[in-house]
């Protein structure tokens, strides 16, 4: 599924990189703990998290994942969103909670790393 | 002997969270402008974030050197700090000290050290309560094929 796609059935608002909604993704890793995603994440994941700050960024970059959805409405500040433009890593926020954007994304046969 | 090509030290400030993660991101471009395969430079990367930010959250200061021979990269990480007294406890998944600030940012539940030893093929770390902290890692380059 494209990221596209993913923004329109999560009904995202997206804050950086919209260029790079073509990228497809069939893997997705979850967490507000980042040490979780880094051990995780194998690379080209669509990463969701409620953790809003730099580190959610920097997390993502190392991890290489293709694009990150914030849930629960969080909005990251503008330094954050400056610094994913840097790494080009598009950045989606959605007012979804987390137990639900996983159950559209699992029903449209997205599945989980492990 | 493997030769050493490169060695470059960097500075880590304790508790500078807006800085925390830097001297990894750097690592990152130095070791893609080498051409390291991708595989190794995400391992590399992992170990060093999250050495860097143990550093960050727990240590005055420290600092974290990278080593890179035609055979593997090496990360050697000092700090000075307040040691940890329960090793091989630390390095138990889910064992955390970390403080509820530590986690609003992410980090601090307890897969940090287990992170950079899944990701190490060699894995050291040697400490001294109340002085600080010394962690070794080697990544060989054949290792992932």
């Amino acid at each position: 599924m494209t990221l596209r796609e993913i923004k329109d059935l999560l009904q995202c608002e997206v804050l950086s990189c919209e260029d790079g909604l073509h990228v497809d993704v069939t893997q997705v890793v979850t967490s507000d703990g980042m040490s979780e995603i880094l051990a995780f994440a194998k690379s080209k994941e669509l990463m969701i998290t409620g953790l809003t700050n730099i580190q959610s960024i920097r997390t993502a970059d190392i991890a290489a994942v293709s694009a990150v959805v914030y849930c629960r409405g969080k909005r990251p500040d503008k330094k954050v969103i400056d610094f994913a433009r840097q790494k080009r890593i598009p950045i989606l926020v959605t007012k979804m909670v987390m137990f639900d954007i996983c159950g559209i994304l699992y029903n449209k046969g997205l599945k989980g790393v492990s | 002997m493997a030769a050493e090509l490169l060695r470059e030290s960097f500075n880590i400030q304790g508790r500078n969270f807006d800085k925390a993660g830097e001297v990894s991101s750097g690592i990152k471009v130095i070791l893609r402008d080498l051409l390291i395969d991708a595989a190794n430079t995400r391992r590399t990367v992992i170990v060093a974030y999250e050495g860097e930010m143990n550093v960050v959250m727990y240590a005055d200061r420290g600092t974290l050197t990278l080593i890179l021979t035609d055979k593997d990269i090496s990360l050697e990480i000092d700090d000075e700090g307040p040691g940890i007294p329960d090793i091989e406890m630390a390095l138990q998944e889910g064992y955390s000290t970390a403080s509820d600030e530590m986690r609003e940012l992410g980090f601090g539940f307890g897969m940090g050290l287990p992170n950079m030893k899944k990701n190490s093929d060699e894995f050291r770390i040697e400490s001294e309560v109340g002085k600080g902290t010394r962690v070794f890692a080697r990544i060989k380059l054949d290792a992932n094929g």
